[in-house]
């Protein structure tokens, strides 16, 4: 496919390398934000391919990883409800909540329904006056403006029996939270190539600035993600520290300023607890004064509902990059795929199910590949 | 679900008020929503999200970032073999210029 079969050419891949073979001189640690380069960078052996001077620290850009227990929770109460049509993207279907997920809550008889888009959910609950229909809307400033323009239309053709049970969250306000931490050993950051389409550059200068880091945007092919690296890896060489795009094929300086306003119309920036992190200040998105009736939390009075994080699942150092996937002691045996502790082993984005679904051979010890796998 | 993808866009029409279009994933067809990118046109790339078109490709930009890895080898080049380089400038292609090539042909 045009603009993905380019940009996977070994032959480039081997200049990319050779150039951040030839530039690195001493160990450096990058943190890839998003979900989506972890896949890349695990499916394609990237970081094995790098020096070993250059370490990939995988980072909380997963959206359904971050999605605190809480929210799940609530989403499996508004889908227990009779009358409720549940509408969500397909992998929040398996996202363990306190003792169960939506898939149960549909094996129970709930009436729980994927959609590509949530334009499709508008149109069922057209469809369904006489049901209420609810939309998990989660995500990063990629997802926002989709489900921002939903609930916008939604008032705009006066569908009332429309709800949003929102949980977006925002970029910087995270990289600020991983350079504050004590325990942080991010030294350049590979900044979410999407996320940036949408909001452009311009929340970053002042974060490397103020961090004295890097921050190189970068797409989601393996030579975006090596043209990444070799950026993040020149500056640090050379003791920079700017914004750079690395991207400019998908994210212009401004970003896209149609879905920006749209945000700022829909939604208002809140504090958000990230699921396994914790409370970010300004970390995240709810709906505005304006559009607080499509409000699922609201219309279902489910805002009471409190949890607290498992102590078992290590999910949480996991997205901060404190910890490899293999490293905890549950990868591949108690924590699956099909039996998943945390949503890192069960989005397709997530850092655990990356590992497993490519590097588990290497990984788990030769005994667990001997017991039969159902 | 964050991914977005390369579509081309097909045909465009109006529904309900809204700026919708036909978008082409690499033989796999959409309906995508294009009023974040209201003068999108059709046979433009953009970038997919959702059922939501969020920026359009830039064929330039793309043609510059290849042409850039490809100047990477200019060191090889420089010491390497220097009947390989008299062909390449005498306009002969090698299969590792492939990529270059299939920009090329993509956008005539």
């Amino acid at each position: 496919m045009k603009y993905i079969d380019e940009f996977q050419n070994p032959e480039l891949a081997r200049r990319l390398l050779d150039d951040i073979h030839s530039t690195v001189t001493r160990p450096w640690a990058l943190m890839e934000v998003c979900g989506g380069q972890t896949h890349t960078i695990i499916r394609h052996g990237i970081d094995q391919l790098l020096p070993d001077e250059v370490e990939l620290i995988h980072g909380p850009g997963c959206p359904v990883c971050v999605t605190p227990l809480e929210v799940i929770d609530k989403a499996l109460e508004i889908a227990s409800r009779p009358g409720v049509i549940f509408c969500s993207f397909g992998d929040m279907l398996r996202v363990p909540g306190t003792g169960r997920d939506l898939f149960r809550v549909r094996s129970e008889g709930g009436d729980v329904r994927v959609v590509y888009s949530p334009l499709d959910a508008l149109r069922i609950a057209q469809q369904n006056p006489q049901r209420e229909v609810v939309f998990f809307g989660i995500g990063f400033e990629t997802t926002a403006p989709p489900n921002a323009m939903t609930v916008y239309q939604a008032r705009k053709l006066g569908i009332r029996n429309f709800s949003l049970l929102v949980s977006h969250v925002r970029v910087p306000p995270a990289i600020e939270a991983i350079m504050q931490s004590p325990s942080c050993r991010v030294q350049g950051f590979l900044a979410a190539g999407h996320v940036c389409s949408v909001m452009g550059v311009g929340e970053y200068p002042e974060l490397a600035e103020r961090f004295e880091v890097p921050i190189v945007v970068t797409g989601f092919e393996p030579l975006d993600i090596l043209e990444g690296v070799r950026r993040t890896v020149r500056q640090l060489e050379r003791g920079e520290h700017t914004v750079e795009n690395a991207y400019g094929r998908a994210v212009r300086p401004e970003g896209n300023p149609a879905a920006q306003a749209m945000l700022a119309d829909v939604f208002e920036v809140t504090d958000r607890a990230w699921r396994g992190i914790g409370v970010i200040p300004r970390s995240g998105w709810r709906l505005s004064e304006r559009y607080r009736e499509f409000d699922a939390e609201l219309r279902f009075s489910v805002t009471g509902i409190q949890t607290l994080e498992p102590a078992a699942c290590r999910a949480g150092e996991v997205l901060q990059g404190l910890l490899k996937p293999h490293e905890c002691e549950a990868f591949g045996t108690l924590c699956t795929p099909r039996n998943p502790l945390g949503a890192t082993m069960v989005s397709s984005e997530g850092a655990c199910a990356a590992y497993y679904l490519y590097r588990r051979l290497d990984l788990t010890p030769a005994r667990q590949e001997a017991s039969p796998v159902v | 679900m964050c991914l977005a993808v390369p579509g081309r866009v097909l045909d465009i029409e109006e529904r309900d008020g809204t700026r919708m279009a036909n978008v082409d994933f690499g033989g796999v067809v959409k309906e995508v929503c294009l009023e974040y990118l209201p003068d999108l046109q059709v046979g433009e790339y953009a970038i997919v999200h959702v059922g939501f078109a969020l920026q359009r490709l830039d064929e330039e930009s793309a043609r510059h970032t290849l042409e850039l890895f490809a100047d990477l080898g200019m060191l090889q080049e420089e010491f390497g073999d220097p009947w390989e380089l008299a062909a390449r400038e005498g306009g002969f292609v090698f299969p590792s210029d492939v990529a270059g090539d299939a920009v090329r042909e993509a956008g005539e």
